[in-house]
């Protein structure tokens, strides 16, 4: 017992030390903390949204619309294909996420089945094909997107949402906002310090898919509305501009966003009002040009997600490769739009499925409370143990347990751990435990002196004895909070982690630590009775 | 009186633990049901991030105008308002469902602006919106990720004691987790992410508390192998007696400082946290032990010496 060995004196120094280090940054006040040296860890802990305030933003990717349009493709894909092998067939109609079309030649079967076959691309992941196409009763094929397809669709979708929406935060300057996937189709945004989320959400929201289509004017907006058939190749979209409620556009897009290379909100030269100026690719200024000259006199519409922005009249050919495009906009509008544009488009909508908001005063509060609640209960604790084990025990007990709180504060800091409301719930059940391990520690030696043996054999056998019981029940504590780490969710993580790290800090305080306190102690004045 | 207080209990206790296990059984079995019958009639109540919904915690400048917030809420058509005073006079807090919609995060903006308009001045402290499906798979993730804990803290127990030790200890947890839900739902406490981070709380203090006991146990049916089951229990629950007190006070203690500052937020699940533990205290002796003193324990097998004593050199 007294013998201590070199290395286990530096390593509860090391510890004491390593502890101290990096826990001060987050004590420091914020001036002092900036004039250390940069050798100094300068890693806080992180507080979660609920103690800092903020905004939290659960997205997810719409698979439905990422499936239909896959499916819309895949049916020009499949007419095209069908037209080039010059076989005939009734027009394909989507049943149950599978499009079905009927062969008019029985013959010809079997070649369109091949022709369609070779569309099959294989997947990414290795698991087999995404379309297959089957033959069905009555001369008809089914031609049918895999789920392994739909699901290596989404995973993409995912990360393209997530590189645009962090192009699109960061023109906004928001500060140093987190974007990272969760689950298969799912996206969480947390910006740390933003207590207004509606413009977060609206530049998150948009899908920004802009597109130029011809107006069809064939066929007037009133004259559908009466009932007169659509020509196929046109469809009828909501707008938002004071000319018509909808308009009848050709459904294929002239040039489209992906086709520009800048945008930027300017004035117009005449009205005065904030519009929205693109220049597009060499692709773009090409079809665009050509797309104006051959339509001199006719509207154009200008879609943005599914809505015409407005509908202006081609007065002459646009050769320059670039667009003015207007519509009710303010500064702020027009120059979100042209962020979004910039940013590109995302590749699905998203949904908003969960919001938080924490306003920076909750937060605040939050800190101060549970800063002042934590002091007050190691205040209490510390009394409580003084008075029932004496200044010496109790003096190690509560050294033992502000170094352990400085190691796990100092571990999450290094760590980068997150610091949440139940975070902090962990941190008392850590501090409860940490205690435990010192009473059971006193209580056994209290038990040998009783049972007549000397203070330092009593020291010996207390300490052996009770590092069983203080081993298996933080054993049993670590295995919880691994799995709970594992597999919970977001807060339950936080909670997991501050405990994983505090059984490990709380068995060596107790059985390094306090060991070495109370061997140190004893060596000093080899006491004939023990002071408990 | 001596110095230190510790020397003032008594050095040894013979109180007979056992005898009093069929009459607390009885309490058990009671508590268990009535949790039940409360669990079963009240329900839970169920926060926003299980049940889905919008949750908007305010300040107003004056006294916050509850009715009149009611109203407002009323008239723009959500669904099961609840609106309550939160802490301080001019704080309070509204919850709502809005009415069936694809994209409802949306209508938590209008909603915020409308209300700014009615009453100026107002502040938004903390707002939150959970979609429906969100919320059922975030329960669903939680109570996975607690029934995993629970199996592999068993297979723990069985390793490290015996079999009948583990399923004490689960029963034991069991009554616990129901008590807790119990009270939880009695006293209308909310049930939301942190209720549950504290519900863990709770179990991690109780199975540790079931581990010191089996401990205890363990060496004591090592060094009298003659003695009564029941015998040994008591021998081994008045030996820890001290130990038990002066840990459930530091618990305790741990907690009061954030029972009474912590705020209203934290408020409900320290109180839950606080039952939590006096229940496993309890259930330690006359729910984990009774069950093994039922089962009987394998005492013939000679056991090899679990885990050399830390550091045993002299």
């Amino acid at each position: 017992m007294l013998n201590l060995p070199r290395w286990r004196v530096i390593l509860c120094v090391a510890a004491i030390v390593f502890g101290i280090v990096f826990t001060l940054p987050n004590v420091l006040p914020a001036n002092v903390a900036a004039g250390l040296p940069g050798w100094v860890p300068h890693q806080r802990l992180n507080l979660g949204l609920d103690l800092q305030g903020g905004s939290l933003l659960l997205l997810e990717v719409d698979t439905q619309a990422l499936k239909a349009e896959r499916l819309a493709n895949i049916t020009e894909d499949v007419q095209r294909t069908l037209h080039d092998q010059k076989v005939a067939f009734t027009s394909p109609v989507q049943v149950n996420g599978e499009i079905s079309l009927r062969i008019t030649d029985p013959t010809q079967i079997q070649a369109a089945r091949d022709a369609l076959q070779k569309l099959a691309q294989p997947l990414a992941n290795g698991g087999g094909r995404d379309i297959s196409v089957q033959t069905a009763p009555d001369q008809h094929l089914l031609v049918s997107l895999s789920d392994q397809a739909v699901t290596a669709d989404t995973a993409h979708a995912v990360q393209q949402s997530i590189e645009i929406i962090r192009r699109r935060i960061d023109a906004l300057g928001t500060r140093e906002p987190s974007i990272a996937p969760q689950g298969t189709n799912r996206i969480v945004v947390e910006a740390p310090g933003e207590s207004d989320p509606e413009r977060l959400k609206s530049v998150i929201g948009q899908t920004a898919k802009l597109t130029f289509q011809l107006v069809d004017e064939s066929v007037t907006p009133q004259e559908v509305a009466q009932g007169r058939p659509i020509p196929p190749e046109s469809v009828v979209i909501p707008s938002q501009d004071a000319l018509s409620p909808t308009y009848l556009v050709k459904r294929r897009a002239t040039v489209s966003g992906e086709m520009l290379t800048n945008a930027a909100m300017s004035f117009n030269s005449q009205t005065g009002q904030p519009v929205v100026v693109i220049r597009f690719n060499g692709q773009g200024s090409r079809r665009w040009g050509d797309a104006t000259s051959q339509n001199v006199g006719k509207r154009f519409a200008i879609v943005l997600d599914n809505k015409v922005l407005s509908a202006p009249v081609i007065r002459e050919a646009i050769l320059g490769g670039s667009c003015e495009i207007s519509g009710n906009f303010t500064t702020e509008s027009a120059n979100d739009l042209a962020v979004l544009l910039n940013a590109g488009a995302l590749p699905a909508p998203l949904k908003f499925v969960q919001q938080t908001t924490v306003g920076a005063e909750l937060g605040a509060d939050s800190v101060k409370a549970g800063a002042l609640s934590g002091i007050i209960a190691l205040a209490l604790i510390g009394t409580f143990m003084v008075l029932a084990y004496g200044i010496v025990f109790g003096g190690f007990a509560i050294v033992g347990l502000l170094s352990n709180m400085t190691m796990i504060l100092g571990a999450m800091s290094l760590t980068g751990a997150t610091l949440t409301l139940p975070g902090l719930a962990g941190l008392i059940l850590t501090i409860a435990m940490a205690v435990d391990a010192n009473v059971l520690i006193f209580e056994r030696i209290r038990d040998e002196e009783r049972a007549g043996r000397k203070p330092l054999m009593a020291i010996e056998t207390g300490f052996s004895r009770a590092s069983v019981s203080i081993m298996d029940a933080n054993i049993t504590m670590l295995i919880a909070a691994l799995i709970l780490f594992a597999f919970g969710a977001g807060p339950v993580k936080g909670f997991a982690w501050t405990l994983s790290i505090g059984v490990l800090t709380s068995v060596f305080a107790a059985l390094f630590l306090t060991r070495l306190f109370v061997a140190l102690w004893y060596r000093s004045n080899r006491s004939k009775s023990l002071p408990i | 009186m001596h110095w230190p207080l510790i020397r003032n209990l008594p050095k040894e206790t013979h109180f007979k633990f056992v005898s009093l296990a069929p009459f607390a059984a009885g309490v058990s079995a009671l508590c268990v049901l009535a949790s039940i019958f409360s669990f079963a009639t009240n329900g839970l109540n169920l926060g926003i991030d299980f049940k889905g919904g919008t949750l908007m915690e305010i300040q107003t400048t004056g006294p916050a105008p509850l009715g009149p917030l009611r109203a407002a809420l009323g008239r723009m058509g959500v669904k099961d308002a609840q609106v309550q005073g939160f802490g301080a006079p001019n704080a309070a807090r509204l919850r709502f469902e809005q009415a069936a919609g694809a994209d409802s995060a949306k209508a938590v903006g209008a909603i915020e602006t409308q209300l700014a308009q009615q009453f100026p001045g107002i502040k938004f402290t903390d707002v939150e919106y959970v979609g429906p499906n969100v919320s059922g798979e975030l329960f669903q993730g939680g109570l996975l990720a607690l029934g995993a804990a629970i199996v592999l803290m068993l297979g723990y127990i069985w390793f490290r004691f015996q079999l009948q030790f583990g399923f004490g200890a689960v029963i034991a947890l069991a009554h616990d987790i129901a008590l807790t839900m119990g009270i939880l739902s009695f006293f209308h406490i909310e049930f939301s992410m942190p209720s549950i981070a504290a519900l863990l709380t709770v179990i991690g203090y109780s199975m540790n508390e079931k581990v010191i006991a089996f401990d205890r146990l363990r060496e004591n049916l090592r060094k009298y192998k003659k003695m009564p089951l029941a015998d040994i229990i008591n021998l081994s629950e008045n030996e820890r007696l001290s130990r038990t007190m002066i840990t459930g006070a530091t618990a305790l203690l741990a907690l009061s400082g954030m029972l009474f500052l912590g705020g209203p937020t934290v408020r409900p699940f320290v109180i839950a946290m606080v039952c939590g533990i006096v229940i496993g205290t309890y259930s330690s002796i006359y729910v984990a032990l009774p069950v093994i003193l039922l089962w009987g324990v394998n005492r013939n097998v000679e056991e090899a010496e679990p885990l050399k004593p830390v550091g045993a050199r002299r």
